[in-house]
């Protein structure tokens, strides 16, 4: 059944990563083979994207060896890797929307007489391309006029365009995709297989995956899990290998009881809606109550944070205390006393140039307003260094510019900055993202504490075992829907039946 | 108690201003002790009531272009601020208004002005320096509608003495610019709205997500900036007993500078109105030096132009290293 060796086009041995202590990939391995698909199934941060920029050439691994068609294999940079013959289609998009398809296919390739590009024979070479993969798309239009859909096929023709492809790595390609286009897609796919040329496909859509694929590789924490052939796995097999992990010693325990069922809610949301980002989402949190958002990226489930604290118009009740409530303005969510950890603590949480007291202080200024608008600079500096104390921030002092900190510690200053707010309902996006394993068992245990105090909680995150660690009742949110809400003992399988959408 | 021991152990404020100033205001005595060796009449209390006169039109529109380089803005109208604000004084005075009438008549000219400036930039997201670069055009035309492009006399003995009359021993411009310096150094560093300027313009995006009305601080700054150049115009207008068509013209380059030179970070967030004020010091007593060793106008242009991209370059470079 197996294939000869000879086929194998790709090689990776004992490849890891580190970045600082952080092992993002440990001892990875994998085969790939040509005119063969091959699906890397993990979860979000289980290391695929590493991976796939080693391959790439954006980053170079820290110990390990790859070998592609045979010889060693390093590239220093993607230019490096293309003419290799490897290209990468990555999930974001890397187009020009005001120059036209044609210059974005053949961006830095362009055909020209001593710098002079020859547009006609750019043209020719572009329409080439599209006829050739039947794209549906004309190479004289503006990126910028095409639909999403329609720049992600430019996305992959530009990455096609390279003069030999040998092995192409899609990133979730079909996540834009309606399924016209992904049905375009998958005939590419089929020519490029049939032409002999290797594909590393990364998706999260199991019945795609189950369709595409001919090898199938789950990573899981930066680690290889097991590779097998289509024909030999189920996806309740594969979920239960990317999911599956014992919950250890990492989340620490409730400190009081969760609040009973038929307690009314602090927080009540009916159908929310917002075109083309979410519909029709309904939840309650309680008082005390600690409520999981779970969904893969792009379900969602940030969009509905940030409508909820009013950085996003939407339609649709809220109700806080019962009583219905308009939120249009960040203003209006923190005079209700509605607290948001972003996702991005870098962009959105603190000015990363000013001290840590400056940044603690910056959502509850009002607090330390005297007359005239003058600041209370004492007491600011008292409610700093408390939180400081009371958060256990590793800091040289309330002074030290908040950019210096440790991730962990920058982390917890935007939960100290949301704290003085005293929230009565706190919305936590990501709150452990890049953050160390110990740093992040503190953070869990001020979550704790903060339920106990009666603080009623929103946790989003793409991390299932935190997600099932921390919350009471969890929520699972599919391509802007709501999958289902879930008891706190949901297994990993059920919430990733329902996170892939496989059990509609 | 510990907390207590912390609070005042955290804060050392002559080492950190030592830290922020030490070096520009070094290299303010530098450039003193280098005129004062080349001429000796330098250093003398007349000529350094010279110099603060010379620069009190430049400083106190700098304090207002502190305000705006500090959201991460900039304000190239300001030149142009000040022309108006002289001739709107001017017609006000042709038109029999009295002194009061006419001062908060000017002052209110520099506020709209401001406004529209951050009108335009808060509201419809447009980059302030296209917008300023364009109304620093507009309002430079409008100078000249009511005279065709002629100046126009102030004769009000009042408006008048501002520019000549002394008070308590120190000339009232000299007063103007210690009022309005400790006024602005407060505002930024004493109260919310200042606190709420540095947020902004470290982090738009976090400011917002924390409550602050990002769109309000920046409209009320640039207003703040208009005023301030509105009074840089009064001031103008006093010492040329008139309303001169091309008043202002290319300061605001000089205010700027000033800014830039005090430490003002062009990318938002940081900046203080006493190192603004220390940098109007050193384009003053550079123009004051230069002139009195009748350096040719065109060597000054160039001096100063080094001057500043020697500032900005050190400015740079200590950040990349804190980095």
């Amino acid at each position: 059944m197996s294939a000869p060796a000879s086929d194998v086009i790709l090689k990776i041995n004992n490849v890891s990563k580190l970045f600082g202590p952080v092992a993002a990939l440990r001892n990875m391995h994998l085969e790939v083979r040509a005119g063969r698909v091959h699906t890397l199934l993990g979860e979000n941060g289980a290391g695929k994207s590493t991976l796939m920029k080693i391959l790439a050439g954006v980053y170079h691994a820290t110990a390990g060896e790859v070998e592609f068609c045979g010889s060693p294999y390093k590239p220093e940079n993607p230019q490096a890797a293309a003419s290799r013959g490897l290209t990468i289609v990555f999930q974001e998009l890397s187009l020009c929307n005001n120059m036209t398809v044609a210059e974005n296919i053949l961006a830095t390739r362009e055909p020209s007489v001593y710098g002079f590009i020859n547009d006609q024979a750019l043209e020719r070479r572009a329409a080439e391309i599209v006829r050739d993969l039947g794209l549906p798309v004309d190479v004289t239009e503006k990126v910028g006029n095409l639909s999403m859909a329609q720049r992600q096929l430019v996305e992959i023709a530009k990455g096609l365009s390279i003069p030999d492809p040998r092995l192409v790595i899609l990133d979730e390609p079909t996540s834009s995709l309606t399924e016209a286009e992904t049905e375009i897609l998958f005939s590419i796919i089929g020519r490029l297989k049939a032409k002999g040329v290797a594909v590393i496909y990364i998706s999260h859509r199991m019945e795609e995956i189950m369709r595409l694929s001919d090898d199938i590789t789950v990573i899981r924490d930066g680690e290889f899990i097991a590779t097998r052939q289509r024909e030999d796995v189920t996806i309740d097999a594969l979920i239960a290998m990317m999911v599956g992990r014992r919950m250890d010693e990492i989340y620490p325990p409730r400190l009081s009881p969760a609040p009973a069922e038929g307690e009314a809610p602090v927080l009540a949301v009916e159908d929310l809606s917002r075109a083309g980002e979410f519909e029709n989402v309904s939840f309650e949190v309680r008082k005390g109550e600690i409520l999981g958002f779970f969904g893969l990226i792009g379900s969602g489930r940030s969009e509905v944070m940030n409508a909820l604290f009013g950085m996003k118009a939407a339609a649709g009740t809220v109700r806080i205390d019962g009583k219905a409530a308009t939120i249009s303005s960040p203003v209006d969510a923190i005079g209700r006393r509605i607290a948001f950890v972003t996702e991005n603590r870098k962009e959105e949480g603190l000015v990363l140039a000013h001290s840590v007291e400056w940044n603690i202080s910056m959502a509850a200024l009002q607090r330390f307003a005297a007359a005239l608008g003058f600041m209370r600079r004492r007491e600011e500096r008292k409610s700093a260094v408390s939180e400081v104390g009371r958060l256990a921030i590793k800091t040289a002092s309330v002074d030290t510019p908040v950019g210096s900190l440790s991730g962990g510690n920058q982390q917890k200053a935007v939960l100290a900055k949301w704290l003085l707010t005293a929230p009565r309902i706190l919305i936590l996006d990501e709150p452990t993202r890049g953050v160390d394993v110990g740093a992040k068992f503190e953070i869990y245990k001020i979550i704790r504490q903060l339920a106990a105090e009666g603080t009623a909680i929103l946790l989003v995150s793409s991390e299932l075992p935190e997600v099932l660690g921390m919350s009471d009742r969890l929520v699972v949110m599919h391509e802007g829907r709501l999958g289902a809400t879930l008891a706190g003992g949901a297994t990993p399988e059920t919430v990733m039946a329902h996170a892939t959408g496989i059990t509609s | 108690m510990s907390d207590e021991k912390h609070v005042k152990l955290a804060q050392k404020p002559y080492a950190k201003l030592f830290r922020q100033y030490g070096g520009i205001f070094l290299s303010l005595v530098v450039l003193c002790i280098i005129f004062s060796v080349m001429n000796p009449r330098f250093m003398t209390v007349a000529n350094f009531m010279n110099v603060l006169q010379q620069i009190a039109v430049i400083a106190i529109a700098a304090f207002g272009m502190t305000w705006v380089i500090l959201l991460g803005e900039i304000d190239l109208s300001i030149g142009s601020i000040i022309a108006v604000a002289g001739m709107v004084a001017a017609q006000a005075f042709l038109a029999g208004f009295g002194f009061l009438p006419t001062l908060v008549l000017t002052l209110a000219a520099g506020a709209v002005m401001g406004g529209i400036n951050g009108t335009l930039t808060a509201k419809l997201g447009l980059p302030s320096f296209i917008v300023t670069v364009a109304t620093m055009g507009i309002f430079r035309g409008l100078v000249s509608l009511p005279t065709n492009g002629a100046p126009a006399m102030i004769e009000n003995p009042t408006w008048i003495s501002i520019g000549a009359e002394s008070f308590l021993g120190l000339p009232v411009i000299i007063w103007i610019v210690v009022v309005l310096f400790v006024f602005n150094h407060v505002l930024l560093s004493k109260t919310t709205f200042g606190r709420r300027a540095y947020l902004t313009g470290g982090n738009r995006e976090a400011a917002v997500y924390s409550g602050i009305k990002v769109d309000r601080v920046k409209i009320t700054i640039f207003m703040i900036s208009g005023i301030m150049a509105a009074i840089s115009g009064i001031l103008l207008s006093s010492r040329l007993y008139s309303a001169q068509t091309n008043a202002g013209t290319s300061y605001e380059l000089d205010a700027i500078a000033a800014a830039v030179l005090g430490g003002t970070s062009l990318a938002g967030g940081v900046g203080t109105m006493i190192g603004t004020l220390i940098g109007a010091l050193i384009i003053g007593i550079m123009n004051n030096g230069m002139n009195m060793l009748s350096v040719p106008y065109f060597y000054q242009l160039i001096v100063k132009g080094l001057v500043i991209l020697l500032a900005v370059w050190l400015d740079v470079r200590s950040k990349r290293a804190k980095q």
